[in-house]
């Protein structure tokens, strides 16, 4: 990052000026100051990034940054970020939603999108709970968190979103605290450059239906081991992870999706010389 | 053959359990024909295994152009009759067909000696064997093009084409098996022979209803596509995989349905024509997908190759039933284009009519084909090449003032694309204001429904709304659509011969209603025959929702996966003016 380019945009300059629909003290909004922090950091022009999110509360995301945005529908901002990528490589693009969006409904778009390695970031702000229908477990819940919907708790395992992402071959596996705006963004920033999949869960608390993860502050911590490049070793680490690590916990070397439109051409009349017989 | 005035053609069906070869038997045979200079059209029914299921190769050939079958079989040729009773009753055979069949092989399933046709024993087994690689498939070539009268140069012109890769062995071993069946024939009476033809046959051109659309989406300007195979629409995918590249576009393989039209209306917005192709099961998961693009006014077109349903239903085979889901399955209100294909060639112009349709327009266009034409192959004459290209009305220099949803009288808002200074937008599945934002407000909603509603109500779909044939006036009209149009016109061109004045309306679009159009067009009508391979009525009831028909109506409909033939529809005509 040279001077200029720090320079040419401040964070302000990625913010619409809408007001979000986000309760007061959600850790999302820590989220968005961070995501503009990262790009304002790398300089991008707004008009060059596409944010593209799914349905919840953390997926009205696009609509509050002054970028191209798609706030799609349940589950398939993945896959609608995977068009614009592969139709437009030039493009930065931003997949961003939450647990339920990303890991429930969506969940086979991100295993998909993990082992598709195209380039681009997904950010998943995990609170634990589905907010914007009040309330409900969603995939990382703790299996005795009490729901009017699943009384006394799902009685199931939380799955483990890093893990999967890297069985499934993600190349850049990170987790974050929201409350650290700074170190947020610039882990968002390292995604954004580092070529493939890049995805960053970003511990981002509900304090209206989980004000319990008020203690998140306390609780998270810095990994205390350097981040791999070698898959083996980032498994071992993440599978005895107490899900409070953060920073970069994996950082591949796998090609990412090759595929993209090319440069039109003109080819039909030589194209339909196969049907001649 | 039912009328040899009007379409001296032969009916031939090559019957093997799958790997038997007799596809390959048919498709040699359509190519030999075409050099021949004969026209033709090649359907399939097959079982659902992949190895060794029935199968059976249903070619219709001609001196004149050929798009639907015909009533009757005149020759039914098989190499065994593995499974054969399975699709026995999708082989209709009169008393003067031909059945020709190795005894070694076991009994001719009784449904099809009921039609009293003669049969006539040949060893196809032991004939293949007697000759070193021999296959029983080369011998029924032989039997078969000998029968109708095709000489033996072009068939071995084709055999040098398809296996010289082969070696010269295999060659060979192929042009004496089918001698060896040529022979066999010299015996055996046959009921037809096609009339050759001494046209000009240069330009002639051999395609798939899926391979013509995945062509007519190319040409129409599709240069992103999204993936997921599904029988019986892979084929329009794995067509445009190679092909899109040529061109400058690209083809991605997804994980579902759901990911495909994600994927297509993602590369939309990104500024690609985009298209993905399915069939029943996955356009129901699509569904939510397509509404998303309706909301946010992003151009995509969806390709729906119709097989049995509900459910999983009868994958191999073609029914018209995807009408009511592609009509009706958005929710909420979500004005859309719905399109249909009319026959194997028209796959090509609806494909591309369709591009330009919903690229105009910034909406969702459903274009409905079925297996009968996406798996059928046809030799037609050169598509005339029409100028319908994908033109979006693209912003490129906004303002401050912009506004990506702004009300117009069109209903057509002027779009951005990624990259461009200032345009910066969000596109949305919720209801939003001009600007795009989010807004639950009454009125947004009211305006944006309207200008959503009028940018497809009003458009200007010119002649192309349906196949009008017939005189103004005319008091009698059979009303139909999609791959049943050819033999209702078939049916009308023999009413018409015996002086009976009937009128085609075949609708190539389904959605929205355009009822000035469709007036006009049953202007004086006072019979109305409906046809569709529905079982029920959904074609009758879109019609009855949409539109008034005049005079009396009928409807005239079964499920698939049995092909409505010509004869039928001159049947019920009659049986109907006879009241």
């Amino acid at each position: 990052m040279n001077e200029i380019t720090q320079k040419k945009f401040k964070a302000s300059d990625y913010k619409t000026n809408l007001k979000p629909v986000w309760c007061s003290g959600c850790g999302d909004y820590h989220v968005l100051m961070s995501v503009t922090q990262a790009f304002a950091k790398l300089g991008l022009d707004p008009e060059n990034i596409a944010v593209i999110s799914g349905i919840g509360c953390s997926s009205r995301i696009p609509a509050y940054t002054n970028t191209y945005g798609f706030h799609t529908i349940h589950g398939r901002g993945l896959a609608v970020a995977t068009g614009v990528k592969v139709a437009r490589p030039e493009l930065t693009v931003v997949a961003a939603g939450g647990d339920g969006d990303g890991f429930s409904i969506g969940g086979n778009h991100f295993l998909h999108a993990c082992r598709r390695n195209a380039d681009m970031t997904y950010i998943v702000m995990d609170n634990e709970v589905y907010g914007m229908t009040k309330g409900q477990p969603s995939p990382t819940t703790d299996p005795s968190w009490d729901s009017a919907l699943s009384p006394g708790g799902t009685g199931l395992s939380p799955f483990h979103p890093l893990v999967i992402a890297l069985a499934s071959g993600a190349n850049f596996i990170a987790r974050t605290f929201s409350g650290d705006i700074k170190g947020t963004a610039s882990v968002i920033a390292d995604a954004i450059e580092h070529p493939g999949f890049s995805f960053v869960q970003i511990l981002s608390p509900c304090v209206t239906f989980r004000p319990d993860q008020k203690a998140w502050k306390q609780q998270v911590h810095k990994a205390m081991v350097e981040e791999t490049s070698d898959p083996a070793r980032a498994a071992r680490r993440l599978m005895s992870d107490d899900g409070f690590n953060t920073g970069v916990l994996y950082r591949g070397i796998r090609e990412p999706y090759r595929f993209s439109c090319g440069e039109e051409k003109g080819d039909i009349e030589e194209i339909q010389k196969q049907f001649e017989v | 053959m039912t009328n040899e005035d009007l379409n001296p053609s032969v009916s031939v069906a090559m019957v093997g359990s799958g790997g038997a070869g007799v596809m390959t038997s048919g498709n040699m045979m359509l190519e030999a024909a075409t050099k021949a200079g004969l026209y033709g059209l090649m359907t399939r029914t097959v079982g659902p295994q992949i190895r060794g299921g029935e199968a059976a190769a249903l070619l219709r050939l001609s001196s004149k152009p050929v798009h639907c079958v015909d009533d009757t079989f005149d020759i039914l040729v098989a190499v065994d009759w593995k499974g054969a009773e399975r699709f026995a009753g999708e082989v209709p055979l009169g008393s003067n067909s031909l059945i020709i069949t190795d005894p070694a092989t076991g009994d001719i399933p009784e449904n099809l000696t009921a039609s009293g046709a003669r049969v006539v024993e040949v060893p196809i087994g032991e004939l293949a064997a007697a000759v070193d690689g021999g296959r029983p498939n080369m011998v029924i070539l032989g039997l078969v093009a000998s029968l109708i009268g095709l000489n033996e140069e072009p068939i071995n012109k084709i055999i040098a084409k398809k296996l010289s890769k082969k070696g010269d062995t295999a060659v060979k071993a192929s042009r004496e098996a089918v001698s060896a069946g040529y022979e066999a024939a010299a015996g055996i009476k046959s009921p037809v022979k096609v009339s050759s033809s001494t046209s000009d046959i240069k330009d002639r051109w051999l395609i798939s209803g899926n391979q013509a659309a995945g062509f007519g989406a190319l040409r129409g300007g599709i240069r992103f596509v999204a993936a997921y195979p599904i029988t019986p629409a892979t084929e329009v995918l794995e067509w445009m995989s190679p092909n899109l590249p040529k061109v400058g576009g690209t083809l991605v393989q997804a994980e579902d349905e759901l990911a495909s039209i994600n994927m297509a209306i993602g590369a939309s917005f990104g500024g690609k024509p985009s298209l993905t192709a399915t069939s029943g099961p996955g356009l129901s998961l699509m569904m939510e997908g397509i509404g998303l693009a309706v909301s946010s006014e992003t151009p995509v077109v969806i390709v729906n190759v119709m097989r049995g349903g509900p459910s999983t239903g009868v994958p191999t085979k073609s029914e018209q039933t995807d009408l009511n889901i592609a009509v009706y399955g958005l929710h909420g209100d979500a004005p859309h284009i719905v399109t249909a294909a009319t026959s194997v060639e028209d796959c090509i112009f609806t494909t591309q009519w369709s591009v330009h349709l919903a690229e105009a327009m910034q909406t969702a266009a459903i274009v409905l084909s079925d297996q009968f034409m996406g798996q059928a192959s046809t030799i037609i004459d050169p598509p005339a090449n029409i100028s319908f290209m994908a033109q979006r009305l693209v912003e490129k220099e906004p303002t401050a003032e912009y506004l990506r949803y702004a009300v117009t009288t069109t209903g057509v808002s002027p779009m951005t694309l990624p990259g461009t200074p200032g345009g910066q937008y969000t596109a949305d599945g919720l209801e939003h204001n001009p600007k795009g934002l989010p807004s639950t407000l009454m009125e947004d909603h009211r305006d944006q429904m309207d200008k959503r509603d009028r940018k497809v109500a009003e458009f200007d779909y010119g002649n192309h709304w349906a196949d009008v044939e017939g005189e103004d006036n005319c008091e009698l009209v059979v009303l139909t659509w999609g791959s049943t149009t050819n033999a209702v016109r078939e049916g009308i061109e023999r009413l018409n011969a015996e002086g009976i004045a009937c009128k085609l309306v075949a609708m190539r679009l389904l959605l929205p209603a355009v009822p000035v159009q469709f007036n006009h067009a049953l202007k004086g009508a006072k019979r109305i025959l409906v046809v569709e391979q529905s079982h029920s009525g959904q074609f009758l009831k879109l019609l009855r929702a949409n539109y008034d028909m005049p005079g009396e109506v009928k409807s005239f409909r079964r499920p698939g996966p049995l092909i409505i033939r010509p004869g039928e529809i001159v049947d019920t005509i009659k049986a109907w003016s006879d009241q």
